[in-house]
């Protein structure tokens, strides 16, 4: 067991490519750290430099105070998961778990038992004499994460495990990665582009932007205070409307013609600068026409999604989002007065992009 | 649409005939002249089916030689065709095998300029280059030996090429997931490329042990003693200008020998191939 330390860690391939331009976090021992952000971020960069197979430009990575950075991958005692599970295809289940002890010099007894647990942990006991084209997708990632958990390694390191799954298969193994990472007490960094995976998966969730670090946090706290305008609208589903306003006074906001609380608001700000106004399509309640703080929403269409509904529309003269559970409106399209939690206004710099929080 | 469909089948099945026939018809003759006597064959009598010196004519060119020109059994001219061909074969493998893996797998200086010059040699096969080629195996003193007739022909780049493009097929992830298994570039090479490869070493075995097979000038050249003569040359020798003096059910009998290694590996390796076909593993 081990904690996991970046030190301003730096990747620029050859060719000038800066694919990772500065990150530092720490992830405690027994933590599972979730890397976020969208394609091309540089997030399987930098796990890639955590687990040896690219060299670091610049700073610092250490496993447990160790630093790690000129140590070959195989000798950082760490096992990693691959998007497309690179299983061995010639070997068997059993020896495709077994390799890396046996490289390793594990008396055969030895392996044998910690290759029997595995599968007995993983369920996949009945397929260790397969080879792997025999086995299901689902499988397949099973062996996967069997042939790093008999290492007993110090990290865990996946790289998208579960986008190659289907949707059901996704959410049942997202849960069994979880208990198993809590019931073996291994360092994880996950890498993912599934923002549900992130929030479900993460006690330190990490999103990332152009090869930089936008936000690190839990995950609760990342979606309920994002540090920016990038955070607030890659965290959520659907997005959170951007709106734009004007400060009217310390806490308040305008937006057109409604004015609109909001607690987490800076105060040093001048009354009449111009701001972005975040609001969750969740965080959205029914007002009644002249409440204060209640906007007109003009709602075009809406989609059933079961449990809920999304109702999608114009505030303003802008694209707007709500979400209700099913059956607690009966909107038909048309006008519809709106408010928001003062708690839930997020306000953020038009420049910047950065909050405007306390 | 059912009676059509076997129309057509019948059609194709009729053309498909008449081509095996086409190009199976020398090789029955071939065959059928290798059971009869001389004099048979060469008063244009031959029939269709074979004749009664199957175990004679067999015997006596495997273990006793014709009795004009080329004294030498053809048991003996068997085994050097085989070991030029196999040492082509399992050499060139061998060869293409470790410089495709470098040139894939290994930054080093110069890496392309390498591969170029590998490439280069495509264009320059062994009739090409012939006259330089034969006086570096004889100043080796290489002329009526192995190493002369195999060494030059393994040094061509097909192989190279072949592995080469093999190779970059091989998913990165797995050198990747190697290296993390503590699989140094060795074990790699031993415990992955290999295997994966085995389909394509068998059918580069295939071409390569036929192409040796095969050899008629090379050998023509560097072997001048009778007991390192190859069976291509040995077939050659036999056919004398004068027809009086070919005995030509020797002759058909050493060509119907000729053709019979090759078929055995065509068959030998014919399922791996079919496996390599069936399961592409990667
Ligand atoms: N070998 C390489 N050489 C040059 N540039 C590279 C290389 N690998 C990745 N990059 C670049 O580095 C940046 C980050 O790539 P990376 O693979 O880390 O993205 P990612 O966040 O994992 O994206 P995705 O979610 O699509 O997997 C990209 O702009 C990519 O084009
Ligand atoms: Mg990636």
């Amino acid at each position: 067991m081990a904690q996991v330390t970046l030190t301003n860690v730096k990747k620029v391939y050859p060719g000038g490519v800066e694919a990772v331009k500065g990150v530092s976090f720490d992830i405690p021992d027994g933590g599972f750290c979730v890397l976020v952000g969208p394609s091309g971020c540089g997030k399987s960069t930098l796990l890639r430099m955590v687990a040896g197979l690219e060299t670091i430009s610049a700073g610092e990575v250490s496993i447990g105070n160790r630093v790690v950075n000129q140590i070959e991958p195989a000798d950082r005692d760490i096992a990693m998961v691959f998007q497309n599970y690179a299983l061995y295809p010639h070997f068997s289940v059993y020896d495709n778990m077994a390799y890396g002890l046996r490289n390793l010099g594990t008396p055969k007894d030895e392996i044998d038992r910690r290759v029997k647990e595995a599968a007995r942990i993983l369920a996949i006991e009945p397929l260790l004499e397969r080879r792997p084209k025999q086995l299901s997708g689902g499988q397949r990632q099973r062996v996967a994460m069997g042939r790093a958990i008999v290492r007993k390694p110090q990290v865990f390191l996946f790289d998208e495990p579960l986008s190659n799954l289907d949707a059901k298969l996704r959410v049942q193994m997202r849960v069994e990665i979880k208990k198993l990472q809590r019931a073996l007490g291994v360092t994880s960094i996950y890498v993912t582009h599934d923002q549900v995976e992130a929030m479900t998966l993460s006690d330190k969730l990490v999103v990332m932007n152009g090869g930089q670090v936008e936000q690190i946090g839990l995950p609760s706290e990342v979606y309920k205070k994002p540090a920016s305008r990038f955070v607030a609208t890659f965290i959520g589903s659907p997005p959170m409307n951007i709106l734009p306003g004007t400060i009217d006074g310390p806490g308040i906001v305008a937006l057109g013609d409604a004015i609109l609380e909001a607690r987490d608001l800076r105060a040093d700000l001048a009354a009449g600068a111009r701001v972005e106004v975040g609001l969750r399509p969740e965080d959205i309640e029914i007002a009644s026409e002249g409440e204060a703080g209640s906007l007109p929403f003009d709602i075009e269409f809406i989609e059933e999604l079961g449990a809920t509904q999304l109702f999608h529309g114009q505030l303003a003269g802008l694209p707007f989002i709500m979400q209700a559970a099913t059956d607690t409106i009966s909107a038909q399209p048309g006008r519809l007065w709106i408010s928001v939690d003062p708690d839930r206004v997020h306000v953020f710099d038009p420049a910047t992009g950065q909050r405007l929080g306390l | 649409m059912v009676e059509d469909r076997r129309l057509g089948d019948a059609i194709a099945y009729v053309i498909l005939s008449i081509g095996v026939l086409i190009v199976a018809f020398p090789v029955w003759l071939t065959f059928v002249a290798s059971t009869w006597d001389n004099p048979t064959i060469i008063n244009g009598q031959l029939p269709l089916w074979p004749g009664p010196h199957f175990f004679d004519n067999y015997y006596r060119i495997l273990f006793v030689g014709t009795s004009g020109t080329t004294r030498e059994p053809v048991a003996g001219m068997m085994l050097n065709s085989f070991i030029m061909a196999m040492a082509i074969a399992v050499g060139k493998i061998f060869i293409s095998v470790l410089s495709a893996y470098a040139i894939v797998y290994y930054r080093f200086p110069f890496r392309m300029a390498a591969f170029w010059i590998i490439f280069l040699t495509l264009m320059l096969p062994v009739e090409v280059r012939i006259f330089p080629t034969f006086k570096v195996v004889s100043d080796l003193r290489m002329l009526d030996t192995y190493q002369g007739l195999a060494v030059p022909l393994i040094a061509s780049a097909t192989g190279t090429l072949l592995f080469r493009q093999f190779f970059m097929t091989i998913p990165d992830e797995l050198l990747e997931a190697s290296k993390i298994d503590g699989a140094g570039p060795f074990k790699f090479f031993k415990d992955t490329v290999i295997p994966l490869s085995m389909t394509t070493i068998a059918a580069l075995f295939v071409i390569q042990f036929i192409y040796g097979w095969n050899q008629y000038l090379w050998p023509l050249l560097v072997t001048t003693r009778d007991s390192m003569q190859t069976i291509v040359i040995g077939i050659k020798k036999m056919i004398v200008t004068s027809d009086a003096l070919t005995e030509w059910q020797l002759a058909m009998a050493t060509a119907m020998l000729a053709m019979l290694p090759p078929v055995l590996v065509v068959i030998a390796m014919q399922r791996l191939f079919v496996k390599g076909l069936v399961e592409t593993e990667k």
